[in-house]
Parts: structure tokens; C-alpha cells; sequence
């Protein structure tokens, strides 16, 4: 049987890696956290790397542009679902994160996982857990 | 954020009535075209000679500029906050209730103007500054120059002769980094008891919201000694971070984010200095069958109770963005409510009519739309909203959001995080045991409403959830004296009342032997 190769959990668009090529040219290693809360909490904290102490709790998603990113792993279990995509938005960052070049700041967006790709993550998740299919419902 | 007694009620509004933008012929603020920061009474250039423009999210446009300060300018507010902290911890009581009561009465004389400036710097509804944001600023004062009067230190009889001294001394030099919501009421929730402990401070706002605290010190300048309050503008990454930082201060109060929330306490346990947290929420608002057993006002104050999530466009840290309706009154109350939302009037926030603005900044109106994408693809039903709105004319380029709703299930993405805007995420319950488990299902614990008929069921409820407030009938009011903070990753520490001048105190105990009498040991 050939191993299915997990679908990672966090990736990143064009920009958003052309915006850490230049940070880490500039400044050196940088790394990732996934906020949450007040504000702009769901954006992504851009730190040189190791200016957050990282915690025994805190779960390591994946890497983008060679930067760890991470996340709380409380939050994690809220958001493992789904994929973080890493992206770039216009405007200055509104909190500590370094910007993602002038006037842009990173931002995180999201895609739900499949139920192949949330199995080859989680082989050992409950056939229940992946057999919710979530659909897309808008009422116009 | 709502007033405790009845707010004044608004006449139909004319043309006429809409505010003139600040800066403009006949508009009741000036706007000059640079800002300096205030540094020890005084306005001082940043050092490296930089400015920032400063944009309003009514238009998207940039009104003015503010310092884009560094390292160097903290130090210089620092160097002020140093040299004002004597005199000012020595104060007496009278004299720092008399300054705290002329800082309120200064923003009363103004309430107007600042309420517009306020309004044209975050894209909240004048008719929300004027008798909520303004108003409250104006109390939190004058509540702080009473609170520290009536503080009382205590004394202990140890024994007969042994007795322990308690006082209250000033931490001296504080920073607070205030957050973009509220730009002059946070700023008010935060200076207000750390002046009136005997502290000077260091004041950060948020990157998007640097001026209307410039008007507000332009207006209480002549009344505040100097150095006693310090304000220097600029990103986040670099002052923000030089301030949180620097072993010259005594204290760091912060509301934002948990990762910068997290920063914030690493920094302090580097220069062991205590730290207070505000780091948002995901509030639950519960309404239980009975509310709809009338017809009646009561119902009517419950359906106003979850539409209150489009409160300030939603950037509220106690924003009750996650409606709990029990499933046997779903289809009729939500029928009600949605009816309300669809007159929710969205446009200039200068008119007095509008009940929603802008968000803050094109970050929040992006994230925002990423929510609602998040939320369609994890299969939340959208039954109102959804969209950016085009306002056209002047407003285009503003930031606005339709009022949204979507409804699913409390495992998605939409009812976990803090989303900072005007779109509420709705469920059902079977039971109060399912109410309890769905409200606490949550990473936050800020705040809570409850809505019933029963006192019993309240009384219960209010004591299950997991939350630093739980507003019981009634949501978004913020008395001064009514404790706010954060249960789990909320944060830590409380704020609003007179349990804050402790936190911004040190305790000095005096051990004191009335005896002659030698121990004996030697």
C-alpha cells in the first residue's frame, strides 16, 4: 500500500513567501504564530525567530518560507480542520507582527480539508469524525 | 457599549444634522496636519523625524499624519513619565481626585467634539460616541477620583503590641498600549486607575486609532501635570515592543490579541513586573423559550439583546457573537430578530441616524470576508449579509460590512474565533445542561448574556459559564464598578473597578513593635 503523503497543514501564497524572502534577507529567521482573540486576533504574528518563547504545548503546523509556524494547541484543535493558507493583505499590521512589507501586513486564510486529505492527516480519527461532509449552503 | 440609564433619545435626523468631517469648513474639529507626540506636557517632534498617515475607514482616505515614533521617542516619554513620578505619587488624594475630576469635566466641555473626532478616527456611529464612549470616559474618571478616596489601607493588631501597617504606594512608572476599538474609552479604562493610584504612564494607542487620543490631550493638557500622561504613536513591532520591554516601567497593561498578549507577559516575567491581559473573547448570548412566552417589551429588549452583536460593527471584545436559542422558540425568534437586522441603517457614521459604520481598517474588513468564506465552506447557512458593502459616493472606499448571520454548529471555525465584526454566529440548544456546555465550549471566557423570565435559570446559568461577565438581561453595558476581565485564555486581571488600584499599587507593610522588650535570641 502506498503511504498517502499529508496534505500540510499550513502553506503559502506567492506574496506571502516573496514577503518573507525579503524579511529574512533583512532581518534574518522569522518565525510564525497564529493568533486568536481580541482585535486582529486571527492574524498571523510575524516575530524574528525565537522572540516568542515557544511553549510544551504549543503545536508546530508546518513551516512557510523555511519560518516555523505555530499555533496555541488549544486553538489548534479548534482550527485542524481546516488548512492555513498564509497570505498577504493591504495595510500596516495593527499589532506586534513585523509588516509584510510597507503598508502590507500577512494574513491567514483557510480552506477545509477534504475527507481523504483530513484522513491521510489523522489516520486514527473515528470514521465518524470523517464522515461529515461539510457543504456549502448560502441562502440568496 | 450602551449607558446604564436611557440613552437620549435621538429625533429623526435631517440632513442638516449630519456632523461636518473633522478638518473641514464648519466641522466642530480641527485637524492639524501633523501630530507630534506628547511627551511631558509638551509636543515633541519624533526623534527620527518620521510621520505616519493617519487614515479615517469612513472614506478610506488619510486626514492627517501622526509621529511614526521609535525606541527613542518611548525613552523620551519615559524620561518625562521618571521626572513627573515623584511630585505625582506624593500628591495627596485631594489633589489627584481634583485632576482626575478636571480631566473629566475638560472631555464633558468637549464631549461633542471628541465624540465626532472619535467617530471620524474608529467608524463607530456618532450616536454610539456621543451617549456611550464619550459619556462613559467622562464617568470612568470622575468613578476613579471617588474610588481612591475611599480607598482604605489597613492595619492588623498582631498582637498587643505588634501591629502590621497596610498602605498603598504608587508602582511609579506604567505603560498601557490601548487597542483600536475604543480608542478614548480604552485609553479612559486604563489611565483613569493608574493615575489615580499615584502612577505616571506611558500611553501606546493602536496603529489604526493614533489621533482622537491626541484631541483628547490637546483638551486636558492645561490640567494634567506634566509628564503625568505620556502618548507616543507608532507601529506595534517597534514602540510597542520597546515599551512592553523596558525595565523602566513598573507595570504593562495591553488589550489585543493572545499572541501579542503572550509577548506582552514574557516581557514582564523578563523584568519580573506585573502584567494585565485583555485578550478578547467569543461571547455566547442564551435566550431560553420563555422570553417569547408575551409579546411584550421585555421580548422586544431581547431581540434588541442579540442584534446588539452589530454593536460598534462587532469590534468588541465582549461582541455576543455566538446566539444560543433554544430550538423550541428558533424559527419565531430568529424571524423577529432578523426582521431587526434588516433596518439596521449602515452609512456615514456622522449622521446620527446610522447604526453601523466602517470597521476600523481594510485588515478587519479583509478578515472579516475571510470568516465568512470560512464559515460557507465548513457549511454555515448565510441568512443575512455576507457582503462588503458599496455605500458609493464619498463612502466607497470606506470599510464597510453587511450586517451578517450565519447559522451551524458550535464545532465551526465561525463560532470559535473572535471575528471583530458584525457577523453573529447562531445556534440552537435542547436544554439548560446543553446552553451550559455549548457556552463553555470555547477557548474564551470574557463574556456571556443570559435571557429568561426565570431568576432561578439566570441565577444558575450565570454561575455555570465560564466567563469574567455574564450580563443577565441586559447586554453591553459597561458601568464603572462593574469588574470586567477574562476567564481562561481571555486573559488576566480585571479592569473597570476599584479592585484596579490595587493592581496598579504596591503594598507597603509596616511591622511595627510597640514593645520594649527584647526577643531574648542574643
Amino acid at each position: 500500500m502506498v503511504p498517502v503523503e499529508p496534505t500540510p497543514g499550513v502553506v503559502a501564497t506567492e506574496a506571502a513567501l516573496a514577503a518573507i524572502e525579503v524579511l529574512t534577507h533583512d532581518r534574518g529567521p522569522m518565525m510564525f504564530f497564529q493568533s486568536g482573540g481580541c482585535c486582529d486576533g486571527s492574524l498571523p504574528i510575524c516575530l524574528g525567530d525565537g522572540e516568542l518563547i515557544v511553549g510544551e504545548h504549543d503545536v508546530l503546523v508546518g513551516h512557510v518560507g523555511g519560518c516555523p509556524f505555530y499555533i496555541d494547541h488549544r486553538q489548534y484543535e479548534a482550527w485542524k480542520h481546516t488548512q492555513l493558507i498564509l497570505d498577504v493583505g493591504e495595510g500596516e499590521p495593527e499589532g506586534f507582527s513585523l509588516s509584510a512589507g510597507e503598508g502590507r501586513h500577512f494574513i491567514t486564510r483557510s480552506r477545509v480539508f477534504d475527507d481523504d486529505e483530513l484522513r491521510a492527516r489523522e489516520p486514527r480519527a473515528s470514521p465518524e469524525a470523517v464522515a461529515h461532509k461539510p457543504k456549502l449552503s448560502r441562502r440568496s | 457599549m450602551t449607558l446604564t440609564t436611557e440613552p437620549p433619545s435621538t429625533p429623526t435626523p435631517t440632513s442638516s444634522d449630519v456632523f461636518v468631517a473633522p478638518g473641514q469648513p464648519g466641522s466642530i474639529v480641527q485637524v492639524k496636519a501633523r501630530y507630534e507626540n506628547f511627551i511631558g506636557g509638551k509636543w515633541v517632534p519624533p526623534v527620527g523625524g518620521q510621520y505616519m498617515a493617519n487614515v479615517s475607514p469612513v472614506n478610506g482616505q488619510a486626514f492627517c499624519e501622526v509621529a511614526r515614533s521609535t525606541a527613542q521617542d518611548v525613552e523620551l516619554a519615559l524620561d518625562a513619565a521618571h521626572a513627573a513620578k515623584d511630585a505625582w505619587g506624593d500628591s495627596s488624594l485631594t489633589e489627584r481626585a481634583a485632576v482626575l475630576n478636571a480631566i473629566a469635566d475638560a472631555i464633558e466641555a468637549n464631549l461633542e467634539m471628541l465624540a465626532v473626532a472619535e467617530t471620524w478616527e474608529n467608524g463607530k456611529p456618532v450616536r454610539e460616541t456621543l451617549a456611550a464612549d464619550l459619556p462613559l470616559a467622562v464617568d470612568h474618571f470622575r468613578y476613579f477620583a471617588g474610588a481612591t478616596r475611599s480607598l482604605e489601607g489597613r492595619s492588623t493588631e498582631i498582637d498587643k503590641d505588634t501591629i502590621a501597617y497596610h498602605f498603598h504606594e504608587p508602582l511609579g512608572v506604567v505603560g498601557q498600549i490601548i487597542p483600536f476599538n475604543f480608542p478614548l474609552l480604552m485609553a479612559a479604562w486604563k489611565i483613569a486607575p493608574a493615575l489615580a493610584a499615584g502612577n505616571c504612564t506611558v500611553v501606546k494607542p493602536a496603529s489604526p486609532t493614533p489621533w482622537s487620543i491626541l484631541k483628547l490631550a490637546e483638551v486636558i493638557e492645561d490640567v494634567v501635570p506634566p509628564g503625568v500622561i505620556n502618548i507616543v504613536t507608532g507601529p506595534g513591532a517597534e514602540i510597542g515592543k520597546a515599551l512592553a520591554t523596558s525595565p523602566r516601567i513598573a507595570k504593562i497593561g495591553f488589550t489585543g490579541e493572545t499572541t501579542t498578549g503572550r509577548l506582552i507577559m514574557q516581557y514582564a516575567a523578563e523584568n519580573l513586573i506585573p502584567s494585565t491581559v485583555e485578550l478578547g473573547g467569543k461571547s455566547p448570548n442564551i435566550f431560553f423559550a420563555d422570553v417569547m412566552d408575551e409579546d411584550d417589551e421585555f421580548l422586544d429588549k431581547a431581540i434588541e439583546g442579540l442584534v446588539l452583536y452589530a454593536f460598534n460593527k462587532g469590534e468588541v471584545c465582549t461582541c455576543p457573537s455566538r446566539a444560543l436559542i433554544h430550538e423550541s422558540i428558533y424559527d419565531r425568534f430568529m424571524e423577529r430578530c432578523l426582521a431587526r437586522i434588516e433596518k439596521i441603517r449602515q452609512g456615514n457614521p456622522l449622521d446620527p441616524a446610522t447604526m453601523i459604520g466602517p470597521q476600523v481598517s481594510s485588515q478587519q474588513l479583509e478578515k472579516i470576508a475571510s470568516y465568512v468564506d470560512i464559515g460557507a465552506q465548513e457549511g454555515a447557512e448565510c441568512l443575512i449579509g455576507g457582503e462588503r458593502s458599496h455605500l458609493g459616493g464619498d463612502l466607497e472606499g470606506g470599510y464597510y460590512f453587511e450586517p451578517t448571520v450565519l447559522r451551524g454548529h458550535n464545532e465551526m471555525r465561525v463560532f470559535q474565533e473572535e471575528i471583530f465584526g458584525p457577523v453573529l454566529a447562531v445556534t440552537t440548544f435542547t436544554d439548560e445542561a446543553d446552553a451550559v456546555r455549548i457556552a463553555n465550549d470555547t477557548l474564551y471566557g470574557l463574556g456571556a448574556g443570559i435571557w429568561t423570565r426565570n431568576g432561578n435559570l439566570a441565577y444558575r446559568m450565570g454561575r455555570a459559564i465560564k466567563a469574567g461577565r455574564v450580563w443577565t438581561n441586559c447586554y453591553h453595558l459597561y458601568p464603572a464598578g462593574a469588574a470586567f476581565g477574562g476567564y481562561k485564555i481571555s486573559g488576566v486581571g480585571r479592569e473597570n473597578h476599584q479592585m484596579m488600584l490595587e493592581h496598579y499599587s504596591q503594598t507597603k507593610n509596616l511591622l511595627v513593635s510597640y514593645s520594649t522588650k527584647p526577643l531574648g535570641f542574643f
